[in-house]
């Protein structure tokens, strides 16, 4: 996979929100933070084949809907128990009122 | 402080996590991690959903590298047979005394057995990798499936049969699946979905008896009913293990009895997860025991800090699923405390809010396709625990965010 791809209208995900996307036989789980910046991560959590996108995202934080893992969306980084693995975080940009996705 | 010897007996979810959580809050001292069964620590079987044959059940709840990483020394197949509490001593079984200045005991609980049924390799409980893998390797198509008890494994794994194509007939004393902790409306929409996929489901209905033949098993009912079978799983609670602490003298009332820091009756032993029962604020004070997942881990972390003299009470509000084909019940709060129902329609799913008598939320319950109500319930437990009146009217309407109440 090479290039950016595109995702959505960037008013397609709420302030503080998650939406999957699914790409290239690939899942991602594309966030906008409260302050409208958007992050992307893989979109399952890294304890069980759980889809992210149906976790609640608060401030910085996604929280698996299953076990309760949480991730700092932004960096990836694995914040509480079960999670220990980090999430693999990707590029992710907006032009023109569209969001774009490079996958890492 | 930080150099203190700290035991931990049982090395399930509860007992792992503590040891690790005590590592991540500073603690520099010894950590003996004792376990009876003789396998590296393994999160409990899933059988709602049918695991590849060939692929392992056992799946470690950390690498076995990383308790030596963490300077946990874990004792692996060794039972603690008694508590010496004046020389503060646990003794094992192969004659070791492990010598401690804090003691957690997360022994865990252990299936109800039905009286007077010897297994002949027909029936089956359901709590260990054995038990797991024994039960994956009968359930075979074709064969009928008789699952004694409506709760949450019962049904669980009568769906796993239902997909391996068995024949599978649920027998419950009570008048309705899922007696315990579950709003009759959820009840209700889990029973009509197993008698969807093809499950017989007989409420109401008392054993009489079971008789073990050469090739099956006959289950006398009440009303003149009998059920046949190949195979029987047995799902009808679990008990406190809770001998190690009685021996000990500790307080014990429907499990080892904890004060809201985790401490038992003698304060340099805790006791967290599945074995303790433990004063409840959202119950009012009453004293209950949480077997779930969450409560393992939150109790186990909780204790971890508390021996490390912390003296935080537990306060977090209960909260489990339960997979049951291609839908999901997440529970937070406890339903029973509630006084009235408020119903909130979701795309795939439903929610209901239970309020305590002063608009507060005291519990929230929700039943959808695969993790449709998960959002919702999280921040529902949010509102739980807040403890704040909430409008009646805005929950129940689906238009209107939830998350706005707690920014409010």
């Amino acid at each position: 996979m090479s290039g950016w791809i595109e995702v959505c209208d960037a008013d397609d995900i709420e302030a503080e929100d998650v939406m999957r996307f699914d790409h290239g036989g690939r899942t991602f789980a594309i966030y906008r933070s409260p302050d409208d910046l958007y992050f992307a991560t893989d979109g399952q959590c890294t304890h069980e084949k759980v889809h992210l996108a149906d976790g609640l995202v608060l401030d910085d934080t996604i929280e698996c809907p299953k076990h309760n893992g949480r991730f700092n969306y932004r960096t990836g980084e694995a914040l509480r128990a079960p999670v220990c693995v980090n999430l693999q975080t990707h590029a992710v940009k907006v032009e023109a009122g569209k969001v774009y996705l490079l996958p890492a | 402080m930080t150099e203190l010897r700290i035991v931990i007996v049982g090395a399930g979810e509860c007992g792992v996590r503590a040891a690790f959580a005590l590592r991540e809050h500073g603690h520099a001292g010894p950590i003996v991690l004792v376990g009876d069964e003789p396998h590296l620590p393994y999160e409990r079987p899933p059988l709602s959903k049918p695991t590849p044959a060939g692929e392992p059940l056992h799946k470690p709840i950390v690498a076995e590298t990383r308790y030596a990483e963490a300077g946990i020394a874990f004792i692996k197949g060794v039972a603690a047979t008694s508590i010496d509490r004046h020389d503060r001593q646990v003794l094992l079984a192969d004659g070791r005394r492990v010598s401690y200045d804090r003691l957690l005991l997360a022994t865990g609980s252990r299936p109800r057995l039905l009286p007077g049924a010897t297994s002949n390799g027909r029936i089956f409980t359901l709590r260990t990798l054995e038990d797991a893998e024994a039960l994956r390797a009968r359930l075979a198509a074709g064969g009928r499936l008789a699952v004694v008890g409506g709760g949450f494994i019962g049904l669980e794994v009568a769906a796993l049969a239902r997909r391996q194509g068995m024949q599978v007939t649920v027998i419950e004393s009570g008048p309705r699946v899922l007696m315990r902790g579950v709003p009759e409306e959820i009840a209700g929409h889990i029973h009509e979905l197993h008698a969807a996929e093809g499950v017989d489901i007989l409420c109401g209905r008392e054993i009489l008896g079971i008789d073990e033949r050469t090739g099956s098993v006959a289950i006398r009912l009440s009303a003149n009913r009998q059920a046949e079978a190949d195979l029987v799983l047995v799902g009808v609670g679990s008990t406190p293990n809770v001998a190690l602490a009685e021996q000990a003298g500790l307080a014990i009332d429907n499990g080892i009895a904890v004060d809201a820091m985790l401490a038992t009756s003698d304060a340099a032993i805790f006791a967290a997860g599945d074995c303790c029962s433990f004063p409840s604020a959202l119950a009012g004070g009453r004293r209950i025991r949480l077997e779930s997942w969450r409560a393992a881990q939150e109790q186990g972390e909780l204790a971890a800090r508390n021996m490390l003299g912390a003296g935080e009470p537990y306060t977090a509000v209960p909260w489990f699923w339960s997979d049951q084909y291609d839908h999901t019940i997440q529970i937070a709060g406890l339903p029973e405390m509630g006084v009235s129902v408020v119903h909130r329609e979701l795309r795939e799913g439903f929610i209901l809010f239970h309020l305590g008598s002063t608009n507060r939320l005291v519990a929230a319950s929700g039943f959808g396709r695969d993790m449709a109500v998960a959002k919702d319930i999280r921040l529902a437990e949010r509102l739980i625990a807040s403890g704040m009146p909430l409008e009646v009217t805005r929950l129940g309407d689906p238009q209107f965010k939830l998350k706005e109440l707690l920014s409010a």
